[in-house]
């Protein structure tokens, strides 16, 4: 039922002498939306970042382990950093476009990875506006500065630039926590109808948005895999004692 | 891909020349200056003054402008902070974040950038003005107006930085302003004082357009305040250019002199910081 | 009332230090000015500024030469120091290792401590044999003391505020900014490149302008290296003379030739003047950076 699409193996994280993520083994499924669930400052936003390797980024960081896209490691020694970027859309949980105008925010990322001709950006441009559900507001406007979008039209913004590159995966990390009930609310339908094309991972403290929106769970408290299965199992009958008293809300 | 690959290397590569540039250069002065200075010094050079005429003399050091220097850069950064101090607290715990604060601090700034030649020509016409002879006296007033606008910004970004909950423990105690910023302020802030202060000596040791004008030069040590007064950057500039060798050395030991003092003051300074830090309030 | 009565004096008398520094330039350029007026009353300024031949004894003040003196070798020492400093920046504050990092910095700030007598022996002790040595090669014959030589002390003399300032500047560049460039697959450099500089760049403009302002009055080191000629230079191998310069080594005589000691302090005045409108002008620059909070 579920074909995996990222395939997480044993995978260890420390921040220095913090071990953030411990023998995190598990499969993510295709074209389906997986939600990260757990208390605050258990690992999700690190689990998230380490598949798309921005945890690199962060000083004095050690991964173990493997992770394997379509069966490549993405930690293996002779491979591109920024072609592993470019499968795995980010979307931070602060909107946070780039210095430059609304279409050249989106038309970064096929610039970086090559594409000049300005036909085709303006048709990618418009494309991804458009799935992101953000094209009507703005396309009279594209040559603005984006700061001046409001915070939920910023996340679609980042949305849409993270389409642009066309990825496989989607890694949301807490999307609507920084919005508006209503801008939240475009957001999540638009996840859902995005995964008809991408695999879709995200990470909520808001159980009720998980229930609305998995597919799959996967729940992690500090840093330990403790659940993981198809939503409907995890919510009505968890295997693990702690998995239960989360979603019955005793703690976190 | 290979494209970006290669643009990033290029850059990386102009990156790392440039720095090397940079670090190279101080290397570079550092080792030309010693190579030259250090066989010019002896004990004689340390001790001695210039005996005979002012440029012609051939024995004797440099003592003349060792001593003199030590006493222009003293007094004038010890004014410098009886001006500074007050300034930097008052625009911190009373003027507060006034057009009058903000055009003071702009007033600073400028005072900081205008070179020190520009002061001396100042100096030298007040001195003109009252009629006076260039001398140790007004070589301090001279150094301390042009140090003063640089150890009061030093200053004034150290206090700035002290947590506002510091200074309202204080009040909620019932302090004074003064006190506050007597007793509690320059505590915190010492370290930082510190470091202005040695900041402000180095600058006031090495700058010779400002004394050029002001302090006149002698082969003595200056015995009253009235008295011209040599220095060691004036020693540079007055001996280099001549034919005779002997002069010339003192040129380059008072260049490596200075050189090595400046050395020793950064270190002092990164010292006390560190020594300090550890009675700092975050 | 005792505690009471010390603060009241304790302020008033910081009240006048700070009236006093903020009143001091105003007090100088009009000192500067009152002596300048002398000769600002035989010509027009576009005179004074324009005419070349420098002759004090002849009455003769032509300001050309030594401003165009000063203009090219600030000029010089800026092209050079500009993408030197750019480049070592964007290296310390994006690419550096953090141990790298610690024990350069401390390395450049020992450069702006070392006075600028000390920079001008060594330009006569290295720089300027240098240019004299290399000028055949190109078809030049020079003493070395040149425009070229004031060029390369003084770029050397600014390295360190452009790059401690620059510094600051990129790395108050927020990182998600840089983290959403680098989740779309950018790389180091394309992030630097596109996205950083554009937030740095007016950072590093200010940076600039200060840097420019501390050239211009730049005295010992360039009047060491750079030759002394009061004609304007028509190459970089040729001496020149610059502002601070002329002050500087002519002082001695001001008194004795009419005129001269009005003139030289107008030099002087230019220079308050000059540097203190750069002073604002980058005091602007950085301020509009830090409102609207990079």
């Amino acid at each position: 039922m579920f074909k995996p699409h990222i395939s997480i193996q044993k995978l260890n994280v420390h921040y220095r002498e913090r071990h953030v993520l411990k023998d995190i083994t598990v499969d993510i499924p295709e074209k389906r939306i997986t939600a990260i669930i757990g208390p605050s400052g258990c690992g999700k936003t690190t689990l998230l970042k380490s598949l798309n390797r921005l945890v690199d980024l962060v000083d004095g960081v050690k991964v173990s382990g493997n992770v394997l896209v379509d069966d490549v490691n993405i930690f293996d020694d002779g491979i591109d950093v920024t072609e592993i970027r470019k499968k795995m859309g980010l979307i931070a949980q602060m909107p946070n476009p780039l210095p430059m105008s609304i279409y050249d925010n989106i038309a970064y990322g096929p610039r970086i990875h090559g594409v000049k001709d300005e036909r085709k950006l303006d048709q990618v441009v418009e494309h991804c506006l458009q799935e992101a559900g953000l094209w009507d507001e703005v396309k009279e406007r594209l040559k603005e500065p984006a700061s001046r979008l409001s915070v939920g039209q910023q996340q679609r913004l980042c949305l849409a630039r993270a389409l642009a590159v066309e990825p496989e995966c989607l890694l949301c990390d807490e999307p609507t926590s920084a919005l508006d009930p209503i801008s939240a609310q475009y957001i999540e339908t638009q996840l859902l109808n995005l995964k008809k094309d991408y695999t879709i991972l995200f990470v909520t403290h808001v159980l009720r948005q998980a229930r609305r929106l998995a597919d799959y769970v996967i729940f992690l408290y500090l840093g330990e895999l403790i659940e993981h299965g198809p939503a409907e199992t995890v919510f009505t009958q968890p295997s693990n004692p702690r998995t239960k008293a989360y979603i019955e809300g005793v703690f976190g | 891909m290979n494209k970006r690959k290669l643009e990033e290397a290029f850059f990386k590569g102009l990156m790392l020349l440039s720095t090397s540039i940079v670090v190279g250069s101080l290397l570079a002065v550092f080792a030309v200056v010693i190579l030259n200075g250090a066989p010019a010094l002896s004990i004689s050079m340390l001790t001695q003054t210039p005996k005979g005429g002012y440029y012609l003399g051939k024995e004797g050091g440099i003592l003349n402008a060792i001593i003199g220097s030590l006493y222009l850069a003293s007094g004038a950064t010890a004014l410098a902070f009886l001006l500074s101090l007050p300034i930097a607290l008052y625009l911190n715990e009373y003027a507060g974040k006034s057009r009058f604060a903000s055009l003071t601090r702009l007033s600073l700034d400028v005072l900081w950038g205008i070179p020190s030649i520009v002061y001396g020509a100042f100096a030298f016409i007040i001195m003109l003005y009252l009629g006076a002879r260039a001398s140790l006296l007004w070589g301090i007033i001279t150094v301390t107006l042009f140090v003063f606008p640089i150890m009061t910004r030093a200053i004034d970004e150290v206090v700035k930085m002290s947590p506002f909950k510091l200074r309202e423990a204080s009040y909620a105690l019932g302090s004074t302003r003064l006190e506050t910023a007597l007793k509690v302020l320059t505590r915190q802030t010492l370290p930082g004082m510190l470091t202005a202060v040695i900041l402000a000596f180095g600058r006031a040791i090495g700058d010779a357009a400002s004394v050029l004008l002001t302090a006149g030069y002698t082969d003595s040590v200056p015995r009253s305040l009235f008295d011209p007064v040599a220095t060691l950057p004036l020693a540079v500039f007055f001996q280099l250019g001549t034919p005779i060798p002997e002069v010339q050395q003192r040129a380059y030991a008072s260049g490596v002199i200075l050189l090595v003092l400046v050395l020793l003051l950064s270190i002092a300074s990164r010292l006390s910081t560190r020594k300090f830090m550890k009675y700092l309030i975050k | 009332m005792n505690r009471r009565l010390r603060d009241n004096v304790a302020s008033k008398l910081m009240l006048l230090a700070t009236i006093f520094s903020s009143l001091i330039v105003f007090i100088m350029a009009f000192a500067l000015f009152q002596r300048s007026s002398p000769i600002l009353a035989t010509q027009p300024l576009s005179e004074l500024f324009l005419t070349s031949s420098w002759h004090p004894t002849k009455g003769e003040f032509g300001f050309y030469p030594f401003i165009i003196g000063t203009l090219s070798v600030t000029g010089l020492a800026l092209i050079l120091a500009i993408p030197i400093c750019l480049l070592s920046t964007i290296y310390l504050a994006e690419y550096a290792p953090s141990k790298v990092r610690g024990t350069i910095k401390p390395l450049i700030d020992l450069l702006a401590g070392i006075p600028s007598v000390v920079y001008g022996l060594w330009g006569v002790l290295l720089v300027v044999p240098l240019i004299r040595y290399v000028a055949p090669f190109v078809g030049t014959t020079t003493t070395g003391y040149s425009v070229l030589a004031g060029g390369i002390v003084l770029a050397i003399m600014v390295f360190p505020i452009i790059i401690s300032i620059s510094d600051e500047v990129f790395r108050t560049v927020a990182f998600e900014v840089r983290e959403a460039s680098f989740a779309l697959g950018a790389t180091k450099w394309q992030t630097v490149k596109h996205v950083v500089m554009r937030k740095a760049l007016p950072g590093f403009t200010g940076a600039t302008i200060l840097g420019f302002s501390r050239a211009f009055g730049e005295t010992m080191a360039v009047l060491m290296v750079i030759g002394n000629v009061a004609k304007a230079p028509s190459s970089l191998f040729d001496p020149a003379y610059s502002l601070p310069a002329l002050i500087a080594n002519n002082y001695g005589e001001m008194m004795s030739i009419p005129l001269y000691d009005s003139a030289l302090l107008f030099a002087a005045l230019i220079l308050l003047l000059v540097i203190a409108v750069f002073s604002i002008l980058a005091r602007i620059v950085l301020l509009k950076i830090e409102r609207r909070g990079v």
